[in-house]
C-alpha cells in the first residue's frame, strides 16, 4: 500500500483543517459528475499483479525465443550488466530535474558526463542532455533551422533514405510551420549527391542519415560544402555504435547531428524509452532547445554543475521558446552514459567491428542464395538491404515459421521496394544463426 | 533608478540619444536592474539592415530572463556594439555608455514623437 | 566533495567490458571512412560503479527524503513497477516484430487506454506522446486538425491562462497557434470577462489547468468551457494535476475535449532525474479520428478457448506520427501495473489523500505563511516566501534554508501570478508524521527568516554543496569536461 493515513490521522487531520469529513474537501467541485462510479476492478496484491503482468508478457515472443535480424530504428544488442545496476539506484530514478542543484550534484554530474561523451563520439562541441528519441531529435534539428533563419528561409532538404518514421515525425511537428519540404521524393534510394541540385538560398537545413536507413555509408563532403555555400544548416542523423568504426560526421562539417541512442544500452522495450541524441557547433548552442548542464563552482569554491541556459527554455521564454520540451530522457541518458563509460574507447571499437563482421558476413552468405542479392558496391555497417526473389513479405512469412524474425520489409514505406527486406546483424547474432537463416532461404525461396 | 535627461525612452525599456540624424540606442538602468547579471548579448541587426519600428535588433540574456530588444525608432543600421559580445557585463555596468547596443540612421525622425522625456519614463506605472 | 569526471578517471588500455571474438571470418574495413581516434574514457567495470554510485550520493530523491515539490506530483515510485516493465517479455521485445509475436504488449496497451479513458471519461486514448509537452503538442495538433477539416482555417488564437505552465504558450507556438494570455480573477479562476472579450470567430480554443497551478479547481469551468464551445472553439486540458481527480471527477465532464496524462505524475512512474515520462492524450468521441497512429484496437474479444487479438490501426484523419513507434512502452508497463495493484478505490484514494494532505498543510501554515488565493485547495497550494518584517528574505532563501533539514524545496516563483511562489504538493504517500516535521520546519524557517536572516541567506550549509554560481555557469559555458591536449595519445 502507497497510502498509509489511519482512521485517526484522518480525523485529526480534518479537525486541524475544519472539516468533518474528506468529501467536504471537494466542495468547489460541480456535484453532477462527482465521485463517479469507476467501471473497473478493484486492486490487487503485489504478488497477484506481478502473477498478471507475468502472464502478458510470457505471451510475446522474445529474440530469446526468436532468431532476430530486425533492426530498422532499434537494435538488439548486448547491455551489460553494470548498466541496469547503476539505473536501479534509486537516488537517480525517484529523483526530479535537478532544479536545486545543492542537493543533485549526481544527476547534473551524469547530465554533464553524458552530454561529453555524445559531444567526443559524435565529434561536435557540445550536446544537449537528450530528446525523447531519433524520431523527435531530428524534427528538433528542423525546429532549430527553422528558428535559425527566423522562419526566413523555408525549405528544408530532406533525404529519402532518412527513417521514414522519423521523416512522418518531421512531417507532424511542421505543420504548425511556413516550411517546405523536398527531396523525399528522390528514388528510394538515391545518394546523398543527388540533393544537392536542390539546395538554394531558401534552404535552411539539409538532413541525411548516417549510415543511412539502409545501412550505406556515404561520404558526405560535397553535400556539406554544398549546403554551406548557400548557408544553409547541414544535419547528419547517426547511429552511435557505427561511430565507434566509422569517422564522426563532424569531418564532414555537419552543423547538427542527431542520432538514436537507443543502441547504447538500452533495451529494446517495444519501442521506448529510448533517448534522442543531438549535438551541435558552439555557436548554436542558444538555438539548441533542451536542457543543459553547465560547470561551475559553489559557495565553497567546489567545482560543480547546474542546469544552464535556461533562458531558451518554455518555462522562461514560454511562447517564444524555440521548442516546448520539458521534460527529457534523464534515466536513458544515464544508462548510455554508464554503457559509453563502461565501453570506452576500446569497447565501442570492438563491439562495432564485431557488427560490422558479423553483418558482412551475413550478407555475402546471403548474396550466394539463388535469386537473392546484395548491393556490392556501397560500403555498410551492420544493416543492409537484401534483394529477394520474392516479396520480401512472404520472406519474412517463410523465416517466422523457423523462428526467425527475418528483418525489416521496405515495401510497407517504400512501396517501389517490394522485393526488398532490411537486415540487421549484431554482436547477439552468433554464426550458426545467420547460417540457419541462410540455409531456410536455401531451402524454401525459389522464383 | 538613473535616466539622463538628455535621453529619450520607450515603453519597452530602451533609450535613445540622437546625434543629428543618428539616433544611438541602449537599454535603460531599469531594465538592467530587473534583468540582473547579463550574461549574453546577442545584435541580431547587422550593419546595413533596414529595420522598421518595433523590430527586434537584439537579445539580452541574463539567468533569470531572455529580453528582445525593439528598435524604438526604424531606419538604417549604421553600426553595432561588438565589444557588448565578449562583455555582456557591460550592461549592467555602464548602460547609457559603453553599452550602446546600435546606431540607426533614422528613416522618420517623427517617430521620435512616441519617446518619453526622463520624467514621464521614472514615474511611468510598473506591474511590480 | 567533488567527484572526477569519467574522463578524469580514464588510463590507456583499461578495459570495462570486452566482447566475445568475432566467430565469423574477418571482413576487409572500409578504409575511407574509418575513424582515426576515439576520444572515450576507458576506466574498469569496478570504478566504473563506484563513480556513478558515489555521485548518485549527492542528489536527493523520493527514496532519500521528503520531496513536496509542487506541480511535480513526486510521489513513492512503487518498486514492482521497476520488475514488471523489467520481464523480458516486455523489455526485450522489438516495436517492429509482427503482431501476432507480441500479443501481450498490445493488449497491455490496449487495457492502459481503457483504464485511462474509464478514468477520464473520454472516448479514446492514445499511449504515443513521450511527455506531458509532447502530449500538449499533440493536443494543440489535434485541434488545429479538427477546425481544417471543417474548413475553418482563421481558428488560430489559443487562449492561454496567465497561470498556466510555459509548455502550454509553447506547444501552441509550435503549433502555429496566437497565444493570447488571459488572467486569472481574484480567486484565481479563469477570467470570465476577459475570455468572453476573446470568444470570436478566430478562437481555437483554450489550454485549461483544472485543478489549475495555484492548486484550485477552477469554480468557473463550466461556463469557461461553455462559452468557448458556443464560439466554436475547443478546449485542451493540461493533465498535469490529475492526482486532484482520480475516481473524483472526469475532466471530460467538465467539458474538456483533449487532454494528456502524466503518467510519470499521477501514475507513479518515476520521474529518473528529469525523464522518461509519458503523456497519452484522450479525446472525446468527436476527436477520435485525428488521433497520432498508431492506436492499438482489439479486433477479436475472445472467448473461452480464443484468447482476443489485437491491432494496430491509422485513425482516418491522423495528425501523423508524433515519435518513432508506439509511445513510451516501457514507462506504460509500470503505469498499467500501478493502476492494477490500486484499482478503483484504490485510485480514489489517491486523489483523496493527496488533497487532503495539502489542505493540511496549508491549515497549520497559512497564519505564518501568506495565502494569496486562500480557500480550500486541491492536492497543492501556493504560499507566498516573503514577510514584510523580513525584507531581505526571498522565496529561494526558504527554500535553501529547508534543504539543510533534509527536505527537498517547494516549486519557487511558479505560477508566475504570484510574488516569491512557494508551490507545496504534499502528494499522498506521506505519513502524517513527515507532514507534520515538514510543517514543523516551515514555521521554524519563518522564524529565522525574521530573526536570524543570515542562516537563510547563507543555506545550505549541511548540503554536500553550497549554493553555486549560476552567472559563471551562464558566462563560462562550460558544457564538457575539458580533455588535455594529449588525452588520446597519453
Amino acid at each position: 500500500m502507497y497510502t498509509s493515513h489511519t482512521q485517526a490521522d484522518r480525523e485529526a487531520m480534518l479537525k486541524v483543517i475544519g472539516m468533518d469529513k474528506v468529501e467536504d474537501l471537494f466542495q468547489s467541485l460541480p456535484d453532477e459528475g462527482k465521485f463517479p462510479e469507476l467501471a473497473l476492478p478493484e486492486g490487487i496484491t503485489e504478488m497477484e499483479a506481478l502473477d498478471e503482468l507475468s502472464y502478458i508478457s510470457s505471451v510475446n515472443e522474445t529474440p530469446q525465443e526468436l532468431i532476430s535480424f530486425l533492426g530498422a530504428g532499434a537494435y538488439n544488442h548486448y547491455i551489460p550488466a553494470a548498466v541496469d545496476s547503476i539505473l536501479r539506484r534509486s537516488e537517480f530514478y525517484t529523483a526530479y530535474t535537478p532544479y536545486q542543484p545543492e542537493i543533485a550534484q549526481g544527476t547534473l554530474q551524469a547530465m554533464f558526463e553524458y552530454q561529453s561523451l555524445i559531444a567526443a563520439l559524435t565529434g561536435m562541441d557540445v550536446a544537449n542532455a537528450s530528446h525523447y528519441d531519433g524520431a523527435t531529435a531530428v524534427a528538433e534539428a528542423v525546429n532549430m533551422a527553422y528558428h535559425n533563419f527566423r522562419g526566413r528561409r523555408k525549405k528544408v532538404i530532406l533525404s529519402p533514405s532518412v527513417h521514414p518514421q522519423y521523416r512522418a515525425t518531421i512531417h507532424t511537428y511542421m505543420k504548425g510551420m511556413d516550411l517546405e519540404i523536398v527531396g523525399e521524393d528522390l528514388e528510394s534510394e538515391a545518394d546523398p549527391d543527388q540533393l544537392i541540385s536542390l539546395i538554394d538560398e531558401q534552404t535552411a537545413l539539409v538532413l541525411v542519415q548516417y549510415p543511412d536507413f539502409f545501412g550505406r555509408i556515404f561520404d558526405l563532403t560535397k553535400l556539406s560544402e554544398a549546403a554551406h555555400a548557400e548557408k544553409a544548416l547541414f544535419a547528419v542523423h547517426i547511429n552511435p555504435v557505427a561511430l565507434g568504426l566509422i569517422k564522426p560526421p563532424s569531418e564532414f562539417d555537419a552543423d547538427i547531428v542527431t542520432g538514436e541512442g537507443q543502441a547504447l544500452g538500452i533495451p529494446m522495450s517495444f519501442g521506448g524509452p529510448y533517448l534522442g541524441l543531438f549535438a551541435t557547433k558552439k555557436q548554436y548552442v542558444r538555438k539548441m532547445a533542451g536542457r543543459l548542464a553547465g560547470e561551475t563552482v559553489d559557495a565553497l569554491g567546489q567545482r560543480g554543475y547546474v542546469l544552464t541556459l535556461n533562458t531558451r527554455e518554455q518555462h522562461i521564454r514560454r511562447e517564444n521558446a524555440t521548442s516546448n520540451i520539458c521534460t527529457n530522457q534523464g534515466l536513458i541518458a544515464l544508462a548510455s552514459t554508464v554503457y559509453l563509460s563502461l565501453l570506452g574507447k576500446n569497447g565501442l571499437q570492438d563491439l562495432a567491428k564485431l557488427n560490422y563482421h558479423k553483418a558482412h558476413y551475413a550478407a555475402e552468405r546471403i548474396s550466394t542464395v539463388p535469386g537473392f542479392m546484395v548491393n556490392p558496391v556501397q560500403p555498410f555497417f551492420n544493416e543492409f538491404v537484401i534483394h529477394c526473389p520474392i516479396p520480401a513479405k512472404e520472406v519474412n512469412q517463410i523465416l517466422l515459421t523457423h523462428d526467425i524474425l527475418g528483418g525489416y520489409d521496405l515495401s510497407q514505406d517504400y512501396p517501389d521496394l517490394s522485393h526488398e527486406l532490411l537486415v540487421a546483424v549484431t554482436e547477439m547474432n552468433s554464426k550458426s544463426e545467420i547460417d540457419f537463416m541462410v540455409e531456410v532461404l536455401e531451402e524454401e525461396t525459389h522464383d | 533608478m538613473k535616466a539622463p535627461a538628455e535621453l529619450k525612452y520607450s515603453k519597452n525599456d530602451e533609450w535613445i540619444r540622437v546625434e543629428g540624424d543618428v539616433a544611438v540606442m541602449g537599454i535603460t538602468d531599469y531594465a538592467q536592474d530587473q534583468l540582473s547579471d547579463v550574461v549574453f548579448v546577442e545584435i541580431v541587426a547587422i550593419e546595413g539592415d533596414e529595420l522598421g519600428q518595433g523590430e527586434t535588433c537584439a537579445v539580452v540574456e541574463s539567468v533569470k530572463a531572455a529580453a528582445d530588444i525593439y528598435m524604438p525608432v526604424g531606419g538604417e543600421v549604421v553600426a553595432v556594439n561588438g565589444a557588448l559580445a565578449d562583455s555582456p557585463e557591460l550592461i549592467n555596468e555602464d548602460p547609457f555608455g559603453k553599452a550602446w547596443i546600435i546606431k540607426i540612421k533614422m528613416s522618420d525622425p517623427g517617430e521620435m514623437d512616441s519617446m518619453m522625456d526622463s520624467e514621464t519614463y521614472q514615474n511611468l506605472e510598473r506591474d511590480h | 566533495m567533488t567527484e572526477p569526471t569519467i574522463f578524469e578517471l580514464s588510463r590507456p588500455n583499461r578495459i570495462g567490458i570486452r566482447f566475445p571474438a568475432p566467430d565469423v571470418p574477418l571482413a576487409e574495413l572500409p578504409e575511407d571512412f574509418l575513424r582515426k581516434d576515439l576520444p572515450l574514457p576507458e576506466v574498469p567495470e569496478n570504478e566504473v560503479i563506484r563513480h556513478f554510485t558515489n555521485i548518485s550520493q549527492l542528489n536527493h530523491a523520493v527514496d532519500v527524503g521528503y520531496y513536496p515539490l509542487g506541480s511535480c506530483t513526486m510521489k513513492y515510485n512503487p518498486k514492482i513497477n521497476e520488475e514488471t516493465a523489467r520481464l523480458p517479455g516486455f523489455s526485450q521485445i522489438h516495436p517492429l516484430q509482427p503482431v501476432e509475436t507480441v500479443q501481450g504488449a498490445l493488449g497491455l496497451m490496449h487495457e492502459t487506454q481503457q483504464w485511462l479513458a474509464e478514468i477520464s471519461g473520454f472516448s479514446a486514448v492514445s499511449l504515443q506522446p513521450a511527455a506531458g509537452a509532447h502530449g500538449e503538442l499533440t493536443g494543440v495538433l489535434i485541434i488545429r486538425a479538427y477546425h481544417r477539416s471543417r474548413g475553418d482555417l482563421n481558428r488560430t488564437k489559443m487562449l492561454v491562462p496567465d497561470s498556466a505552465h510555459g509548455t502550454n504558450p509553447a506547444s501552441s507556438a509550435m503549433s502555429g497557434m496566437e497565444i493570447v494570455e488571459l488572467p486569472s480573477d481574484e480567486r484565481g479562476n479563469i477570467d470570465l470577462d476577459a475570455l468572453k472579450a476573446e470568444c470570436d470567430e478566430t478562437l481555437a480554443g483554450i489550454m485549461i489547468t483544472n485543478p489549475n497551478t495555484l492548486g484550485l479547481f477552477d469554480e468557473n469551468i463550466l461556463k469557461a468551457c461553455q462559452l468557448v464551445h458556443e464560439h466554436g472553439g475547443l478546449v485542451y486540458g493540461d493533465g498535469a494535476n490529475m492526482n486532484a481527480l482520480l475516481g473524483i471527477y472526469r475532466p471530460a465532464e467538465m467539458g474538456i475535449d483533449v487532454m494528456h496524462f502524466n503518467l510519470h505524475k499521477t501514475f507513479s512512474t518515476p520521474h529518473g532525474g528529469g525523464g522518461p515520462g509519458s503523456g497519452p492524450v484522450g479525446v472525446i468521441k468527436e476527436l477520435e479520428g485525428f488521433l497520432p497512429a498508431p492506436l492499438v484496437v482489439m479486433t477479436s474479444e475472445g472467448d473461452d478457448d480464443n484468447p482476443a487479438i489485437y491491432d494496430f490501426i491509422i485513425p482516418e484523419q491522423t495528425i501523423g506520427r508524433t515519435k518513432s513507434f508506439h509511445g513510451h512502452f516501457g514507462i506504460i508497463v509500470r503505469a498499467f501495473t500501478y493502476m492494477l495493484t490500486l484499482g478503483k478505490n484504490g485510485l480514489k484514494d489517491v486523489a483523496i489523500y493527496a488533497v487532503l494532505n495539502a489542505n493540511y498543510i496549508q491549515a497549520r501554515v497559512k497564519d505564518v505563511y501568506h495565502i494569496p488565493y486562500e480557500r480550500t485547495c486541491m492536492h497543492e497550494f501556493v504560499a507566498e516566501g516573503k514577510w514584510e518584517d523580513a525584507p531581505e528574505i526571498r522565496a529561494l532563501d526558504v527554500s535553501k534554508r529547508l534543504i539543510d533539514f533534509g527536505f527537498h524545496p517547494p516549486t519557487n516563483y511558479f505560477p508566475l501570478i504570484v510574488n516569491e511562489a512557494l508551490m507545496i504538493e504534499p502528494t499522498e504517500t506521506e505519513t502524517k508524521e513527515t507532514l507534520d516535521r515538514f510543517v514543523d520546519t516551515l514555521l521554524q524557517v519563518a522564524d529565522e527568516a525574521k530573526n536570524n536572516p543570515e542562516i537563510l541567506h547563507n543555506a545550505p550549509t549541511k548540503a554536500p554543496f553550497g549554493r553555486f554560481d549560476e552567472v559563471k555557469a551562464a558566462k563560462d559555458l562550460i558544457l564538457k569536461t575539458q580533455l588535455p591536449d594529449d588525452y588520446l595519445t597519453s
